[in-house]
């Protein structure tokens, strides 16, 4: 553990790694030239990251989108696809992937990172991408991310033949939302690529790095002691929620990121879409009938006229034209127009909704578990997103800042078992930082401002400030490398740990009585706010082992209970509170590394259960066996599988 | 000939835009070929004058002239077909259509040369000043860069009116092209399976 840290020494740069559902993004900052010049801001550099474009054509692109196409044998001819670091790779990535995809969607793999994050599926099956015939050859999500991963590794060393991105310090950057298998999944593909001086940073988290960075020391003017900042990252496929509370130590301004909020598949995309098919609508009234193409293109077109009509300008409309696929252009060519006042209700109304901070989304969170598909979200409007974000989280910071003034009714943490009617309360932000491509438009950006201030004003708070920041869709890489900067002692680092405690379940051992399941207690295994590099103690409980079987865990997370110990066990939670996340597995081989007593196959060995987060920033759950009093041996250990595979 | 400016319909600039679109990329080419072969010959040209003054004579040197390799002009063409549609528009009978069918043509290839002119080329304007104003061309002016007309006559500095403010690239991003690329396709038959 103690290599990892020291093994970043050495490194020439810090490379921060935006690896994002639609584009990746990568960001350095030369280290050796900041430890020359210790008193100035270190320089962020995004990287240009050449592509192919189209056959042929190679571009160098700030944004690496994340496509793989799988072409056809007979598709395309091998000097088309050549790159200057790889005569034939062995994927297609980036814009070329994109493009050819938008005409052959079945062999484009698109959304490799939410299906990480999806636990429904096994994420080491070869199923993308996904619902196309068997005659496309298929990868895995974890391969997906590892080819967006090596193309950025060979174009880094393409420009930086010297200092190969193996011996980099790198941050890869995650969603705060992001559960402990996904996270590993993140790893995992890092690794297999030799990257092992490797952090993982979250997103909104790399976002107020950058916006740290981009202030300089005056940042500490900007907010004071007793702040809460509201991390709102609406990106091109996610929705990513955060807090983070300003408080004091030593006489110096601490960040502790202290609430994330659930994964949400909302964002950019889903806007476009939306667009797309109210155009389709209003071509349909004058009969107009459109192919599939046709949408496609008017989604293309749509996301350019979006970005005009979004802006503070007085645009009223911009035309929408989808030239025919042929070569006849003339009488061919569809015309229509998109307004600003279509875009305002689609948009800002149907995504950014005026509600109440007590009005939640409507459909149920997510239950992944046995969804097919990606498991988006129900309700498009962000707004109640974040009221929901904000409402559960009432609790969030008062563990840092001390608990919240009294309102009107003492604070009493049973008061929800009872159903007691209660004021819609909720935790108040005092700082508002916004991330990510979609809030680069000034309506969007000042509309959820101003829905959040409205709650604010209503609970008799003050309106929020807003942070200001530049670049949406290229601050997270930035803050990344930032972080990498950070991580060697200089500068303020945000505390962060576990944003969840993790519980195993245990089904109570109680006679069985048809139809009912057997009630079920939580084991807390990781409390909230566990930090990188530090472990837990095993244990109380006991659990038996078959040697040579494999042995399930239900396993569960819960992002509002931070105050539960490891070896905590609950008998019962509020509805809600507890989120199941995809089982367990423990498997005893029957030589288990280190083992000196012989175990036979079938033989129950009794373990305890304990935790740490590496400091790579991965959560491992080990088994140890139960030892006697007397026995000198070293304990016995065995993985367990957060990624369980069927 | 009759021009009967009065008339010009409102769809005559649809019309107008075609072609101040094609006068572009002509200009564009042109610039393009400028930097690879032009400037030699302009030196060439300038070094040659005042020698022709001169009593001595000597036989006109020739000079090896570049030939522009058809790849870039090739490249161009592939991405303004593209993103503008460029080849079709240009390759179409404007008869017989309405003026409102060619302005909806013409939107695309507008749009589409806009977009790529700005991602391939960083484009300025030679001269700062407002077209129509009175401005003085110092002693040694860069006669690559401006063009006297009229009545040319006299030793700079010289003064006159700007007509037109010139466009000079100062950075091109056009992508690279792999070995073995075929540029003479600039756009594939495309066929749906």
């Amino acid at each position: 553990m103690m290599d990892s840290v020291s093994a970043g020494q050495g490194a020439r740069f810090s490379v921060g790694i935006d690896l994002g559902t639609t584009h990746c993004v990568l960001s350095y900052l030369d280290l050796d030239k900041a430890a020359e010049n210790p008193t100035t801001e270190p320089e962020l550099t995004i990287m240009s990251i050449p592509q192919l474009s189209q056959p042929g054509l190679i571009e160098e692109q700030k944004q690496l989108p994340s496509f793989i196409y799988r072409p056809h044998e007979s598709e395309l001819n091998e000097s088309d696809i050549a790159l200057p670091w790889n005569a034939r790779p062995d994927e297609i990535v980036g814009s070329i992937a994109r493009s050819l995809g938008s005409k052959t969607p079945i062999r484009l793999v698109a959304s490799a990172k939410s299906w990480l994050c999806h636990s429904g599926v096994d994420r080491h099956a070869d199923f993308l991408p996904a619902g196309s015939s068997d005659e496309v050859s298929k990868i895995s999500p974890l391969t997906a991310t590892f080819e967006y991963l090596d193309h950025l590794r060979a174009a880094w060393e393409y420009q930086f033949p010297e200092s190969p991105l193996d011996q980099q310090e790198v941050t890869i950057t995650i969603p705060a939302s992001f559960d402990p298998a996904a996270r590993e999944l993140t790893a995992e593909a890092a690794s297999a690529l030799g990257l092992d001086h490797l952090t993982l940073l979250e997103e909104p988290q790399a976002a107020v790095y950058n916006w740290i960075h981009a202030c300089g020391d005056a940042w500490r003017e900007q907010v004071n002691v007793g702040d809460i900042i509201l991390v709102v990252d609406v990106g091109g496929g996610t929705t990513d929620l955060s807090l983070v509370a300003v408080t004091e130590e030593e006489g110096n301004l601490t960040l502790n990121r202290v609430a994330v909020g659930d994964h949400i598949l909302l964002g950019g995309d889903n806007m476009d879409l939306a667009l797309a098919y109210r155009v389709k609508a209003k071509l349909a009234e004058q009969g107009k009938e459109l192919q599939p193409w046709q949408i496609q293109a008017i989604t293309h077109a749509c996301r350019d006229a979006k970005e005009q009509l979004l802006l503070d300008n007085d645009t009223e409309s911009m035309p929408i034209t989808v030239p025919s696929r042929g070569s006849k252009l003339l009488g061919n060519t569809l015309r229509t127009e998109l307004t600003r006042a279509e875009v305002h209700e689609t948009l800002v109304e149907g995504f950014f909704p005026q509600v109440g901070v007590s009005d939640h989304p409507r459909a149920a969170r997510r239950s992944a578990l046995t969804q097919k598909g990606l498991p988006y979200a129900q309700d498009p409007a962000v707004s109640r997103h974040l009221a929901a974000f904000l409402s559960r989280q009432v609790d969030a910071a008062n563990d840092v800042l001390g608990a919240a003034p009294v309102d009107d009714m003492p604070f009493d943490p049973l008061a929800g078992a009872f159903g007691a009617p209660q004021t819609p309360d909720f935790i108040k932000p005092t700082a508002i930082l916004f991330n990510g491509g979609v809030l680069k438009a000034p309506t969007l950006a000042n509309r959820t401002l101003s829905i959040i201030n409205q709650w604010l004003t209503d609970a008799g708070s003050e309106p929020a400030r807003l942070l200001a920041d530049t670049d949406l869709d290229l601050a997270v890489a930035s803050g990344a490398s930032y972080y990498g900067y950070v991580r060697q002692g200089q500068g303020v680092r945000i505390r962060g740990g576990l944003a969840s405690t993790y519980y195993v379940g245990i089904e109570s051992s109680m006679p069985a009585i048809p139809g009912m399941e057997p009630p079920l207690e939580a084991l807390c295994i990781a409390p909230f706010g566990m930090e990188e590099g530090t472990e837990t103690a095993a244990s109380r409980a006991e659990f038996g082992l078959v040697v040579g079987e494999p042995v399930r865990f239900r396993f569960f997370g819960s992002n509002t209970r931070r105050h539960d110990e490891a070896g905590v066990q609950l008998d019962h939670w509020q509805e809600g509170e507890l989120e199941e996340l995809p089982e367990l597995q423990a498997t005893l081989s029957i030589d288990a590394s280190g083992s000196a007593n012989g175990r036979r196959k079938g033989e129950v060995v009794p373990v305890r259960l304990m935790s740490k987060v590496t400091e790579v920033g991965t959560l491992k759950l080990e088994a140890i066996a139960v030892t006697n009093a007397d026995s000198h041996d070293e304990a016995e250990r065995w993985q367990i599988e957060l990624d369980v595979r069927d | 000939m009759n021009v009967n400016l009065a008339a010009a319909p409102t769809t005559f600039d649809m019309l107008h835009l075609g072609l101040a679109i094609l006068a572009a990329l002509f200009f564009v080419l042109f610039l393009v070929k400028q930097r690879s072969s032009g400037n030699v010959v302009v030196k060439e040209n300038i070094a040659a004058a005042p020698d022709a003054v001169k009593p001595i004579v000597e036989p006109p040197k020739p000079i090896q002239l570049k030939e522009a390799t058809p790849d870039a002009a090739l490249q161009l063409l592939t991405l303004l077909q593209q993103e503008a549609r460029f080849i079709d528009f240009t390759q179409e009978d404007l008869a017989g259509y309405s003026d409102a069918d060619i302005g909806a043509a013409a939107r695309v290839v507008h749009e589409g040369s806009k977009k790529a002119l700005e991602t391939y080329f960083t484009l300025a304007a030679v001269r700062e000043e407002d077209e129509e104003s009175r401005i003085t061309l110092p002693i040694g002016f860069n006669a690559s860069e401006v063009r006297l007309t009229g009545n040319v006559v006299g030793e700079a500095p010289f003064t006159g009116s700007l007509i037109h403010k010139g466009w000079k690239v100062t950075d091109i991003r056009l992508p690279k092209l792999a070995d073995g690329h075929d540029t003479s396709i600039v756009a594939p038959a495309e066929v749906e399976l």
